[in-house]
């Protein structure tokens, strides 16, 4: 029986109507093997737009449908799904593109007209060699995975262990808390920093559904949406978390020291050390890399000294299996290290500060115990602030780290209260860009504490007479500047962690060009990711804030728990099937499999596919020597076909002499506003 | 003018990288000519050899297959098998009078509209400098 074929062609407003004549279009598909209605329509996404394809499959008993209209990474199942309610097998229906890839790229309306009608024929080739396929549907573990327990983890942890469901957070440092736990005030409340977030890190370590490892990474992942293993590897803490009481008797008597990390550089940590007094879990951590009773055998005082005996230096690294339904990365972010911009002498100048080092000055359990001093002991007289290092600047990172304005006007308010009021404060900034909640009304507040903002990227600083001289233009006043100061803080940008690279590719998820993980759509798809069941919260996706990291967060977690209350996930039917006719056995397939997904049945010599493993990547196909192997949805007949459709119409390609240039001009009156 | 050749040419593209970044080219309005039509793949590792050579014995005039930057594939290394079919159809094709240069591999990341815009009108170029491709007529096969 021949097949029955609708073609529908949208003009989505003007955005495609504007461009390629879509009368002409529908009209010309009209004229294509066995099309039987061909149709166009202003908005073919719309509830009319869907009916009237609802109606002409009923009423023309149509088997396969075309759409062109918009990329079918945007509407493919909406129109799939109005397939489905007419009755007709949703992958009887093809979508092909003439938006993006067609009439908002190209110049002309004659040739975008033309590329059109090539890309509806090959849609017409093709869907007539379309099959019938069913999804699956497999169950989703009720278990969810958060890696990362900064202040996203934190709060996407406790969203998803408040539902009922367990979470298995993973954090790779001592303690939980992430960067927050490293500042002192946050902006533009001046909350404290720890008096907001220790709560929320104890809430993490009381909740019984939240099963806390600290000093652990996420080595190996494997599965597919609702059925993943993660493999965690724990690093030896060589102090046994079941028995140590936190008392901090050994922090007292350890006799190595070494910078810490947590001070950002700042200060001292012993080699067992913890982050800091209120960090969750309270249980320290002996640094195996520098312990000298680890690696000389000396000393030994920690074991000697601890009331609990929980310090056990024959701890090994081990690893755990989690199977879980979903996972949600909230990795965070670094910020740059600004030792590459020799211009500001970071690194040369005792006196130029990073922002997080500046913060540790500030935070009453940091190395100054809170005194914004300089290294000699005394309180500065005068402070430059840089803005934009290495943000807004195409040398190191394009993008803006949107947390820099609102954390140094927080500075300048904490400088002028803890300093003293007669204290300078210069800004050097580029923009003042503060666009959030109370954000601009605290900006006037520090304008109005007597805070200098200078316009204007410095040059460089130098030292003259034991002072920082940053030389720079006042491009408001249009002079160059000489500010000698006694401190420098550089406001680094927010980055993508060291460590990205091979995250994402445990995971499977993409960066974006900035670094950071890339989500499935930039604006209506933020937190999910190509993935599926792979969730992103907080600035692991871009710089945040810590509003919005945690609205971020709760919108991950929002996702994983919504796979995890359905209990099931539709899988795509899309896999590869061997054909056991054709088959010859030579299990070349077996081997390209990324998957393992394919295994040899001996009895019948052939190599058979597991679907429940296959992810219909094509591996096998691609290589079949045989053509025993083929991908559903993408088999041989459907792309030969589909290639043909394209190829149609031009054995030479000459698009004025083909069609009439002022026939192919349509007239956009009637359309109704962009729709975007 | 409007007798001057004008490529033909097709583009393997894989779902989750190049496509997207076509899409990000679209909705940036990054203007492209018009002689590249798209086949979606999900993979550039599906992309069988037989499908350039049908495009080229069927009135393409040039083939790019485009997938995701190695170590990013969506199907942890599909690319890779990409590139070995590519580079070894390229050896052979000469063979056949079908010039170097006529099938191209590229990755473009799903963020890199630009990238995509760029490739495209770079290899549409570059066919044009190349010329109809006459092997087809002259083809044994």
């Amino acid at each position: 029986m021949a097949n029955r074929i609708g073609v529908y062609v949208c003009h989505c407003g003007s955005n495609i109507a504007g461009k390629v004549n879509c009368e002409d279009v529908a009209g010309f598909a009209r004229g294509l093997k066995d099309v039987t209605v061909s149709r166009d329509y202003q908005f073919m996404c719309s509830d009319p737009g869907q009916e009237m394809i609802i109606k002409d499959i009923r009423e023309y008993g149509l088997n396969r449908v075309v759409v062109a209209s918009c990329s079918p990474r945007l509407h493919e199942k909406t129109f799939q799904q109005a397939c489905a309610r007419a009755g007709l097998n949703p992958y009887l229906m093809q979508h092909c593109c003439i938006r993006e890839h067609c009439s908002w790229t190209t110049e002309d309306p004659v040739e975008a007209t033309l590329k059109a009608k090539h890309i509806v024929e090959a849609a017409v080739e093709r869907v007539a060699e379309h099959q019938k396929l069913f999804s699956r549907e497999v169950e989703v573990l009720p278990d969810v995975m958060v890696v990362g327990a900064g202040i996203a983890g934190i709060q996407a942890s406790l969203d998803i262990a408040k539902s009922g469901h367990t979470v298995h957070l993973v954090e790779k440092s001592p303690s939980i808390g992430g960067h927050m736990a490293q500042f002192d005030k946050t902006f533009p409340t001046l909350d404290c920093a720890a008096c907001i977030s220790t709560p929320k890190m104890v809430a993490v370590s009381q909740e019984p559904n939240i099963n806390l490892m600290t000093w652990a990474e996420v080595e190996d992942v494997s599965g597919f949406v609702g059925n993943y293993t993660v493999t965690v590897k724990h690093k030896p803490r060589y102090v046994n978390e079941a028995v140590c009481t936190g008392c901090g008797a050994c922090l007292e008597k350890c006799p190595t020291k070494a910078i810490s990390e947590f001070n950002e550089g700042i200060g001292f940590r012993k080699a067992i050390y913890r982050n800091s007094p209120q960090a969750v879990p309270s249980t320290p951590v002996i640094d195996g890399d520098i312990c000298k009773k680890i690696t000389k055998d000396k000393c030994g005082i920690c074991q000697k000294i601890c009331p609990t005996g929980a310090i056990d230096y024959e701890q090994k690294e081990w690893r755990e299996v989690f199977h879980v339904g979903s996972i949600v990365l909230a990795t965070g972010y670094d910020t740059m290290d600004p030792t590459p911009m020799r211009e500001y002498g970071y690194g040369k100048y005792d006196e130029v500060y990073t922002a997080l080092q500046f913060e540790r000055l500030n935070n009453a359990v940091g190395p100054t115990e809170g005194r914004i001093v300089m290294k000699n002991g005394e309180s500065p007289k005068s402070v430059a602030i840089i803005h934009c290092v290495g943000s807004r600047d195409t040398n190191y990172h394009e993008y803006c780290s949107r947390t820099c304005c609102m954390y140094a006007l927080k500075y300048d308010h904490l400088i002028k209260d803890k300093v003293g009021h007669d204290t300078k404060v210069y800004n050097f900034y580029i923009d003042m860009r503060c666009f959030g909640k109370g954000y601009e009304e605290f900006f006037k507040r520090v304008q109005e504490e007597g805070v200098t903002f200078i316009r204007g990227r410095p040059a460089e600083i130098v030292q003259e007479d034991g002072k920082l001289v940053v030389v720079g233009e006042d491009t408001l006043l249009g002079m160059n500047v000489r500010v000698p100061v006694d401190m420098v803080i550089l406001c680094t940008a927010m980055e993508a962690q060291k460590d990205v690279t091979e995250v994402a590719r445990i995971f499977g998820v993409a960066q974006g060009q900035d670094g950071f993980f890339l989500e499935e759509h930039p604006k209506l798809g933020p937190v999910s990711t190509a993935t599926d069941g792979v969730f992103l919260a907080g600035a692991c996706q871009g710089p945040k804030d810590i509003p919005d990291a945690v609205s971020h967060a709760s919108g991950g977690a929002a996702q994983a728990l919504a796979l995890a209350a359905k209990g099931t996930v539709s899988i795509s039917p899309t896999t590869s099937w061997i054909n056991p006719d054709i088959c010859v056995g030579c299990k070349v397939c077996v081997g390209l499999c990324p998957y393992s997904a394919i295994e040899f049945d001996d009895r019948r010599n052939i190599a058979v596919i597991n679907e429940a493993m296959c992810k219909g990547c094509g591996s096998c196909a691609g290589y079949c020597p045989s053509g025993a192997a083929q991908i559903k949805h993408f088999n041989e007949n459907q792309i030969f076909d589909e290639i043909d459709g394209l190829l149609g119409m031009m054995p030479n390609y000459l698009p004025r002499e083909m069609d009439g240039g002022e026939a192919a001009q349509v007239s956009t009156d009637n359309q109704p506003g962009d729709p975007a | 003018m409007s007798h001057e050749f004008e490529p033909t040419i097709l583009a393997f593209v894989c779902n989750w990288c190049t496509f997207t970044a076509a899409d990000l080219a679209g909705t940036s309005r990054m203007v492209q000519q018009p002689n590249v039509r798209m086949v979606r793949m999900m993979c550039t590792g599906m992309v069988d050899p037989k499908y350039i050579v049908k495009s080229l014995l069927s009135g393409a005039d040039g083939v790019l297959v485009s997938g995701c930057h190695p170590g990013d594939c969506h199907y942890i290394n599909g690319n890779y098998k990409a590139r070995r079919r590519v580079k070894l159809l390229n050896e052979i094709l000469p063979q056949f009078g079908i010039e170097q240069g006529r099938v191209k591999l590229t990755w473009v990341g799903a963020s890199e509209g630009n990238e995509f815009a760029a490739t495209v009108n770079n290899f549409i170029n570059e066919i044009r400098e190349l010329g109809p491709m006459d092997a087809r007529t002259m083809a044994v096969v």
